[in-house]
C-alpha cells in the first residue's frame, strides 16, 4: 500500500518534468531493487563462496592475524575416506536378507519413476540427465541407510540427520493434520485448544530440550513415580542408542507438530463449504468426504509446509545438543552438532566442509521433492 | 509508514545513546581512585563454579580501585574457539579471561596474551613464591615466561565414603583394581540410610563435559612410571600417540567396567551430577578435581559431612614397558617411584583455572586487570575461596595447605582438612605426576578426538581397539596437518619443567 501511495507521490510532483520522470519511473524498478540485491549480495552470497573457500583450507592462528592454507579437498576427504569416515558415513554392516530385501524394493520404485519418465509425454534430454542423477545419489543414499540401520553396523552423522528429518515430518505431518481436523469440528473448547496446540512451536529450541531431558531421567524428575510404577528407574533409555534418538524425535515432534497444524488449519478452514455438503448430501462417507474432497485441496498447502519442514528438519541440532551432547556415543549426533563439534575445537575448514555436505544434501532433497511433488500438485491445481 | 518519520526515529535514537555514552564515560572521571573510569571485561566459563568467586569479589575490587569489572561468561565448550577468535579477529572485546591454561599453546605463540613475568615478580599483594612451585613454573609459565595468574589447582583424586568403607574393614583404593572391586562391593546397597539403592562409583561420563580428563586419569597409571618428563601422551622421539598399547588397552577396560558399576544415567552424567551424587550419599566412590572435598563440607547441599576421605589417584602394578611396547609388572627400574609395587601417577588435569590479559588492551586497562587477577590470587581472598565448594576453585598457594584456620572454619573437621589437603599434596609432589597436554590444538585432540571416541567406546559403537585405533589416526592425522615436529618441540618443551 505504502508503495503505491508513494508512487503516487512521486508521479504528482514529476508532472512538470515529465521527460526526467519517465526516465526516473524507468529505472525505479531497479533503483528500489539495488538494496536488496547488494544486502542479498553481502549477506548471502558473500558467505557463501567464503564458506567454500573455507571448506577448502586449514586455519591457524600467526602472529597478528589468521592463517588459511588452501588444503583443495583434504576436508571433504577426511569425511569421506578419512579419519572421519565412521563419523559422518557410518559403519556399514555385513549384508542380511532384510537389507536386500528393502534395497530391492527401493530400487524398483526409483528404476519404474525412470520408466515412466522416459516412456512420459513430457520427458527433455536435460530432464532425463537430472532426473537419472537424482536417482543414483537417491540410491546411493538409500544404499549407506539401509547398509547402517538395517545390520550390525551403525549410522554416521549423515544418516541419522535423513532419520530425524524422514521420521519426523511424517510424524509431524500426519499428527498436525489429525489435529487439525479435529479443531475444525465444532466441539467444545477448540478455541481453547487451538492455542494450546501451538504452544510449544512458542519455546525455545533450547526450553525444550532441557524440558525433556527432565523427562527423560528416570531417576528423578516429574515422571519419577511413573519410572517407579513400572520398575524402570534402573533404566536410562537415554543411553541407549535408538532411545537417545527417539527421545530427540519426540521433542522434534513436539515442538514442530504446531507448525503444520497452524498452516493445515488455514488451509482447511478457507475451504468453500458448499462442495463438502454436496457430497454429504450425495451420499459420501465422511473418509471419502476427506479423502476425495478436503485433502486434494489442501495438496497446495501440504507440500510447501512438509518442504518447509524439510528443509528446517535437517538443521535440527539443540535437541540432541543439550539432550545428550550427540551421545551417547555419537548416536544423536546430527549433522549440525557434527560441525558443530568441530567447530568449537577451531576446525573451521572442517566444520565448513560437514556444512557443505549437509547443504548438498538439503539442495538434493529440496530439488528432488519440489520435482517429484510440487510441480505435480501445482498442475493438479 | 512513513519512511522519514522512522529515519528520524532512528536517529533520534542513535543520538540518544551515543549522549547516554558520552554521560556514563563522564560520570566516571570525577573520582580519584587509583582505575576510576577504567572497565575491564573478563570472560570465563558460566560456572556456576569460576565464574561465581569473580562475580562475588568484583564490587569490592571496584570499590576499592574505582575501575569497572564486567564479567562476561560462556559456555565451557565455546570457551576456547570464542576467545580464540576474539582475539585472532583484533574483536578484542575481552581484556582478561580466566581460561584453562593448556591453551597457551595456542594463545602465546601469535602473540595475544601479555607477557606478566615482570608484573608477579614486582606486585606484593600477589605473593607470587606463595603459589605452589608446579602452578607457577607450569600453570602460569610458557617457555619461560609467565603468562597467567594461577586462581585454582587442579589435581583428579579419588572420594570415598569413608565411614562405610572403615565399617567394613577396606582400605582405601590402591589400584584401580581395588577400586573396581570396591564399587562392586557397594553397588546396588543402600548407602544413604533412604531405603533406596545407591551406587558403587559415580564419574562424569557424558560426551563434551570433562568427562576424558577421567580417563586419562586412569590412563596415567598405566601409560607413564618413568617420572613427569617422561609423558604421557606421546612418544617424545617421534610423536606417536601413546593410545595405541596395551596400557591405553587395560584403561579403556578398567573404564568400560567403572561404566556399569554405577547409576543408570552415567554415560549421560557431567560432572555436576556425579558430585551431586557423591554428596548426597548415593556413591560409594567418585573421581573428581578438589571440589567434592569442599562441596562436602557445603552444609546447604551436603549429606555426607565429616564421611569423606580423599586418596591419591590409584595406580597400577603393571605399567607399559616402552621398549616392548608391552604391560610388564613394575620393578625398580621400570617404576622408580612406585610405592608399594603400586605406580602412581597423579594427573594434573587441566591445570587449574587461570588468569590471562590481552595484550591489545590498552595500558591502564590492562593494569586493572592485572589488578584484580592479583586481588582474586592473593592469599586474603583465595584462602578463603579455595575453602568454598560452589567456587571450583582448589587450594595452589603454599599458605592454604600449612593454614588450616581456613579449613576448619568453613567446617572441615582437622582430620578431613589434613586427609583432603593430603591427597593433593601427595599428587603435588609426586615426582611421577602427569602433565597435562600442552600443545597447538591440544583442544582438538582431547575435547573433540579423545572425547568422541571415548563416548563411542562407552556406547557400544567402538570396541577397544577400534577406539585406540581411531584415536590414534586422528591424532596422527592432525599432529601431520600442524607439523609433527613443531608439535614434538612443543609437546617436549611443555614437559621441560623446573620443578
Amino acid at each position: 500500500m505504502s508503495n503505491q501511495a508513494s508512487a503516487r507521490v512521486l508521479r504528482k510532483a514529476t508532472s512538470r518534468w515529465r521527460p526526467i520522470g519517465a526516465r526516473l519511473d524507468q529505472s525505479a524498478g531497479a533503483v528500489f531493487i539495488l538494496p536488496a540485491v547488494l544486502v542479498i549480495l553481502g549477506f548471502s552470497i558473500f558467505p557463501l563462496l567464503a564458506s567454500l573457500y573455507v571448506s577448502l583450507s586449514r586455519l591457524s592462528f600467526s602472529e597478528g592475524g589468521v592463517n588459511l592454507k588452501f588444503v583443495g579437498l583434504d576436508n571433504y576427504a577426511k569425511l569421506i575416506v578419512g579419519v572421519d569416515q565412521t563419523h559422518f558415513l557410518g559403519v556399514v554392516g555385513p549384508i542380511t536378507p532384510v537389507t536386500v530385501a528393502v534395497l530391492a524394493a527401493a530400487y524398483g520404485l526409483l528404476a519404474l519413476l525412470l520408466y515412466r519418465y522416459i516412456n512420459g509425454p513430457n520427458r527433455t534430454a536435460g530432464g532425463l540427465v537430472g532426473r537419472v542423477v537424482s536417482a543414483m545419489i537417491a540410491g546411493g543414499l538409500l544404499w549407506l541407510i539401509a547398509n547402517t540401520i538395517l545390520t550390525s553396523g551403525r549410522p554416521g552423522t549423515l544418516v541419522v540427520t535423513i532419520v530425524y528429518v524422514g521420521v519426523d515430518v511424517a510424524v509431524q505431518y500426519l499428527l498436525g493434520l489429525g489435529l487439525a481436523l479435529l479443531v475444525v469440528q465444532h466441539l467444545p473448547g477448540r478455541r481453547f485448544f487451538r492455542v494450546v496446540f501451538l504452544l510449544p512451536m512458542m519455546i525455545t529450541p533450547v526450553g525444550v530440550a532441557y524440558l525433556f531431558q527432565m523427562l527423560t531421567d528416570t531417576s528423578k524428575g516429574p515422571l519419577y513415580p511413573l519410572w517407579v510404577r513400572f520398575g524402570l528407574t534402573d533404566v536410562s533409555w537415554v543411553t541407549n542408542p535408538w532411545g537417545a534418538r527417539l527421545a530427540v524425535m519426540i521433542g522434534d515432534v513436539w515442538q514442530w507438530t504446531p507448525f503444520i497444524f497452524i498452516i493445515l488449519l488455514a488451509a482447511i478452514e478457507t475451504l468453500p463449504h458448499e462442495l463438502v455438503e454436496a457430497a454429504v448430501v450425495d451420499g459420501a462417507s465422511r473418509w471419502n468426504v476427506f479423502w476425495r474432497i478436503t485433502f486434494p485441496q489442501i495438496l497446495p498447502a501440504t507440500t510447501t509446509v512438509v518442504l518447509i519442514r524439510l528443509i528446517e528438519g535437517f538443521k535440527i541440532v539443540d535437541l540432541p545438543n543439550v539432550l545428550t551432547n550427540g551421545g551417547p556415543g555419537t548416536a544423536t549426533e546430527s549433522l549440525t552438532l557434527h560441525a558443530y563439534t568441530i567447530w568449537r575445537a577451531l576446525d573451521i575448514g572442517g566444520s565448513a566442509a560437514v556444512a557443505y555436505m549437509l547443504l548438498l544434501l538439503v539442495t538434493f532433497v529440496g530439488v528432488t521433492y519440489v520435482n517429484l511433488f510440487r510441480r505435480r500438485v501445482a498442475a493438479l491445481t | 509508514m512513513d519512511m522519514s518519520r522512522h529515519l528520524a526515529k532512528a536517529l533520534g535514537l542513535v543520538v540518544g545513546v551515543g549522549l547516554m555514552a558520552a554521560c556514563a564515560s563522564g560520570s566516571n572521571t570525577n573520582s580519584g581512585q587509583k582505575f576510576s573510569g577504567v572497565t575491564v571485561r573478563v570472560v570465563t566459563f558460566t560456572g556456576p563454579q569460576i565464574a561465581e568467586p569473580l562475580q562475588r569479589r568484583a564490587p569490592d575490587f571496584e570499590k576499592a580501585t574505582g575501575a569497572k569489572v564486567q564479567i562476561i561468561t560462556v559456555p565451557f565448550s565455546d570457551l576456547y574457539q570464542k576467545v580464540l577468535t576474539d582475539f585472532a579477529t583484533k574483536t578484542n572485546s575481552y581484556d582478561a579471561t580466566v581460561f584453562d591454561p593448556q591453551w597457551m599453546g595456542d594463545y602465546v605463540p601469535p602473540g595475544y596474551l601479555e607477557d606478566l613475568t615482570d608484573r608477579v615478580k614486582n606486585d606484593s599483594t600477589l605473593q607470587w613464591d606463595d603459589i605452589a612451585p608446579f602452578f607457577r613454573d607450569f600453570s602460569a609459565t610458557f617457555k619461560g615466561k609467565v603468562y597467567t595468574i594461577p586462581l585454582d589447582g587442579d589435581f583428579q583424586m579419588v572420594y570415598y565414603r569413608k565411614d562405610l568403607l572403615q565399617k567394613d574393614g577396606l582400605k582405601a583404593p590402591e589400584t584401580w583394581q581395588d577400586y573396581i572391586d570396591i564399587a562392586k562391593h557397594y553397588q546396588g546397597k543402600d548407602l544413604n540410610g533412604d531405603g533406596k539403592a545407591d551406587y558403587g562409583s559415580c564419574l562424569a561420563m557424558k560426551r563434551s563435559a570433562q568427562s576424558y580428563w577421567a580417563w586419562i586419569s586412569i590412563a596415567s597409571a598405566f601409560l607413564q612410571s618413568q617420572g613427569t618428563k617422561q609423558g604421557a601422551f606421546f612418544d617424545l622421539n617421534n610423536m606417536q600417540p601413546l593410545t595405541n598399547n596395551p596400557g591405553a588397552a587395560a584403561a579403556l577396560n578398567v573404564y568400560k567396567q567403572l561404566s556399569k558399576i554405577g547409576p543408570p544415567t552415567q554415560l549421560n552424567d557431567d560432572v555436576g551430577n556425579s558430585r551431586g551424587l557423591f554428596i548426597t550419599g548415593r556413591c560409594a566412590l567418585s573421581l573428581d578435581w578438589g571440589d567434592i572435598g569442599t562441596l562436602a563440607i557445603d552444609k546447604t547441599q551436603s549429606k555426607v559431612e565429616d564421611k569423606v576421605g580423599a586418596v591419591i589417584l590409584p595406580g597400577s602394578k603393571q605399567v607399559l614397558d616402552r621398549s616392548t611396547g608391552q604391560l610388564a609388572d613394575c620393578n625398580a627400574t621400570l617404576c622408580p617411584y612406585a610405592v608399594n609395587g603400586v605406580n602412581h601417577a597423579p594427573f594434573a588435569a587441566f591445570g587449574g583455572w587461570s588468569g590471562a590479559i590481552n595484550k591489545a588492551s590498552s595500558a591502564k586497562v590492562k593494569d586493572a586487570a592485572f589488578a584484580f587477577l592479583a586481588y582474586m590470587s592473593a592469599p586474603a581472598q583465595s584462602g578463603v575461596d579455595v575453602t568454598i565448594g560452589r567456587t571450583g576453585f582448589n587450594p595452589y598457594r603454599t599458605s592454604q595447605f600449612s593454614n588450616l584456620d581456613n579449613w576448619t572454619k568453613a567446617g572441615m573437621s582437622t582430620q578431613a582438612a589434613n586427609d583432603y589437603l593430603g591427597a593433593i599434596k601427595s599428587s603435588l609432589q609426586s615426582p611421577n605426576m602427569v602433565l597435562d597436554l600442552r600443545i597447538s590444538q591440544s583442544a582438538y585432540y582431547q575435547q573433540t578426538s579423545l572425547d568422541t571416541a571415548l563416548a563411542q567406546f562407552l556406547a557400544g559403537e567402538l570396541n577397544a581397539s577400534q577406539t585406540m585405533n581411531q584415536i590414534t589416526s586422528q591424532w596422527n592425522k592432525k599432529t601431520d596437518d600442524l607439523g609433527r615436529q613443531s608439535q614434538l618441540d612443543q609437546y617436549k618443551a611443555s614437559l621441560s619443567v623446573t620443578r
